[in-house]
């Protein structure tokens, strides 16, 4: 036999959604935030919305590193190309993103400017090994995951001393958001906010690094619960039901399910490479959460030969977000994929509007490609009904 | 008939040049040298600038496919033996017997003899596998950097003999089985550990292969057969969906009785892929009135290349022609076209 495992996991899968069903209690609602990406991407994919029972509602955050990057900072990396002539690596969802008036990195490199896919950090130091006379610029985006490699490409740089190569730093800082959410008008009671959030679904891979601790203030201050769980779909199930627990129970703790790779203190030899090498920045502004202080990473002086805004004296750049686009919105939660109007006419993952429909971590590119047949069951629901013979 | 020429190519060492294409001696020597005594084929050694054929009685089933992998080489096959294989299946598909081929070959002026040679035996040898013939071709050169290396195009003839059968992507209906031949996402795999950038220890082969054997049993088994098609570029995700598309009605499938190698689940997790939607180049989707289901598998499994077949869902009436799946856990979710390239190269 070969599938014995999922078959196994399947039985434990559907044992856990059970265990959930039994555990909520018919009064109460379970609003629940999966920060990350990875989690968002996974309940779609695994369709784990059909295991919850109805009061139970996954809200998806902010967490897709591809989706929070504002529209200004894509400008920015599009004039290092057109106007500096640099070869842009980058990440392959964030070439297909559009920037202001619609412009992607696609678009650059098919008008003949040189952006190349890379797959890792150390991919970019090799491409500016291979091309010692053109600058090269790695596009570093990401939560506290994706930090560490891009300090280490340039560590690397730094020995082989390839002056050609700098990065445009775009590293944010996941505690920040989670905490901007929490003070948004939208979220808080007193100023009758919209989005009831009762817990959280935290990060799997973030908190590898950056450990437990980060969010106990949120448990305590905010008296939220948060359950920091992997990205396997038995992982996200098991949390639902220690989230669903911790309610009932009135309490508000940080549990981690992700036990096998999460510890308090996080891994703390890369917090202390990244601590070397970058500084906060006092404020900087996230797609749907606007400006939020400290939240994100810039080189400390040490390293700032490697920056490549100082290095080409990139000036900021506002962007304009996409007309009719409500990515902002749904990345705090205000919104659904659906409640755009754009979502599915004018936006599909062949032809994004926003950044939420470019990577599969997207909330919209993930219920547009793994759940949309659940709005056209409704319909179908409804016209069964209409048709329905009177007995 | 074998034209004199008072050096034979350097295949060791020799490099295409731009004379080789220009329609003088030296391309007539490189046709000679390289793909006549590779090919062996007496209506390509006669040296017309076309084949003359003749064909058993049927319709006659026509394809064209162009190849532009890379690397060339991968793990259980090359861009010669593919170009044989996707072209063959393509005939095959529609349970036809292919039976000729032409190849048009893009060459990267500084290609190395030695790969040609290699490419054009690897193709001559995919093709006395299946049963076809290379009759005819073309050569261009294109200076440095104009291509990369080599791209080939292949053209398949073949022919239905058999009356009853009518193969088409838009006749399935609902009710109908869909089956699958083996695991899936072979050839993507195989061909991504080989880039350079993604260099990850796998045992993944390419499963590329001709299937005008296995379609031949199928057709012999159950000439009721609806559709057939093979996953290539989109995977399983795309196929389904076109056949949905074309056939107007949804799919239903279960992810429980897809059948995945663990190292090939393994690697999509680790490069963030949908094994449905990476290309395979040995396997085929068939659909097929229900009552046929079991006397088609069992003929699959019979064949070498069928022998991990599976039924994996059916044809089910759905307005906005979708293809659900049932997810191990029991979730729903659509299984849908790929956006953007994921897999640039791949075939
Ligand atoms: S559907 Fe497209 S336009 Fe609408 S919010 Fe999502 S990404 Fe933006």
């Amino acid at each position: 036999m070969k599938y014995v495992d999922e078959y196994r996991d399947a039985a434990l899968g559907r044992g856990l959604a059970r265990a959930i069903v039994a555990a909520v209690r018919p009064e109460t609602r379970y609003n629940l935030m999966e920060f990350c990406g990875g989690h968002t991407h996974a309940i779609a994919r695994h369709g784990l919305e059909d295991l919850l029972p109805g009061s139970v509602r996954l809200i998806h955050g902010p967490g897709c590193p591809v989706c929070v990057l504002p529209v200004g900072r894509l400008d920015m990396a599009i004039a290092l190309v057109r106007e500096h002539g640099v070869i842009l690596c980058t990440y392959g969802d964030m070439m297909r993103v559009p920037g202001s008036g619609g412009t992607s990195l696609l678009q650059v490199k098919a008008e003949g400017g040189d952006v190349r896919m890379v797959y890792s950090t150390l991919d970019a130091v090799a491409v500016a090994q291979a091309h010692p006379d053109r600058a090269v610029v790695f596009f570093a985006i990401g939560f506290e995951t994706t930090t560490p490699p891009t300090a280490m490409a340039v560590t690397r740089a730094e020995a082989l001393d390839l002056r050609n190569f700098s990065v445009f730093c775009n590293h944010v800082l996941t505690p920040a958001a989670i905490q901007s959410l929490l003070d948004s008008p939208d979220v808080r009671d007193l100023d009758g906010g919209s989005v009831p959030l009762d817990g959280f679904i935290g990060p799997a891979h973030v908190s590898t690094v950056i450990g437990a601790r980060p969010y106990a203030f949120f448990a305590e201050e905010y008296r939220k619960p948060v359950v920091i769980t992997g990205f396997e779909p038995l992982d996200v199930l098991q949390a639902v039901l220690m989230l669903v627990r911790q309610i009932n129970d009135g309490r508000a703790e940080v549990e981690v399910q992700y036990a096998r790779a999460v510890t308090r203190r996080g891994n703390e030899k890369a917090q202390a490479l990244v601590a070397g090498m970058f500084d906060l920045r006092k404020v900087f502004a996230w797609r749907g959460l606007g400006p939020v202080p400290y939240s994100a990473l810039t080189f400390n002086t040490r390293y700032a030969t490697w920056d490549a805004e100082r290095r080409f004296a990139l000036p900021d750049a506002a962007g304009r977000d996409p007309r009719g686009c409500d990515c902002g919105a749904i990345l705090r939660g205000v919104k659904e994929p659906r409640d755009c109007r754009l979502f599915g006419t004018a936006c599909t993952p062949e032809k994004p509007v926003g950044a939420c429909m470019v990577s599969s971590e997207g909330a919209c590119a993930a219920y547009w490609t793994h759940g949309r047949f659940r709005d056209a069951r409704h319909g179908e629901d409804r016209q069964c009904a209409d048709h329905s013979p009177t007995p | 008939m074998r034209r004199p020429f008072p050096h034979p190519l350097n295949l060791s060492r020799g490099m295409v040049e731009m004379s080789h294409g220009a329609g003088g001696r030296a391309m007539i020597q490189l046709i000679d040298e390289i793909f006549g005594a590779a090919f062996q084929d007496p209506t390509l050694a006669r040296g017309d600038d076309q084949a003359l054929l003749s064909l058993p009685a049927g319709r006659v089933v026509m394809t064209t496919d162009g190849y532009v992998i890379t690397p060339r080489v991968f793990p259980g096959g090359d861009i010669g033996s593919l170009a044989v294989h996707g072209t063959v299946n393509d005939v095959a598909m529609s349970g036809a017997v292919p039976l000729y081929l032409s190849a048009g070959f893009i060459l990267e002026e500084g290609l190395p003899l030695a790969d040609l040679d290699a490419i054009a035996r690897s193709m001559a040898a995919a093709a006395r596998a299946a049963g076809v013939s290379v009759v005819t071709g073309d050569t261009k050169v294109v200076e440095r950097g104009g291509c990369d290396g080599v791209f080939i195009t292949t053209t398949g003839v073949g022919v239905i003999t058999d009356d009853r059968l009518d193969i088409a992507g838009d006749r399935a209906r609902p009710g109908d089985a869909i089956l699958v031949s083996g695991t899936l996402g072979d050839h993507g795999v195989a061909v991504m550990s080989q880039r350079e950038n993604l260099a990850f220890e796998t045992p993944i082969l390419s499963d590329s292969a001709a299937l005008n054997g296995l379609v031949a049993d199928m057709v012999a088994a159950v000439p009721g057969i609806r559709a057939m098609r093979d996953p290539t570029r989109g995977g399983l995700a795309a196929t389904l969906n076109e056949l949905a598309h074309q056939s107007g009605v949804g799919m239903a499938i279960r992810e429980a009785d897809v059948p995945l190698k663990p190292a090939v689940r393994g690697a999509c997790e680790l490069l963030g892929l949908d094994p449905l939607t990476v290309p395979n180049e040995g396997k085929l989707v068939a659909i097929c009135p229900p009552e046929h289901a079991d006397a088609l598998l069992r003929a699959m499994r019979s064949h070498p290349l069928g022998q991990e077949a599976a039924v994996i869902g059916r044809v089910v009436e759905n307005a906005e022609h979708f293809v659900q799946m049932e997810t191990l856990l029991g979730g729903r979710r659509i299984v849908d076209w790929l956006a953007g390239e994921q897999l640039p190269r791949i075939c």
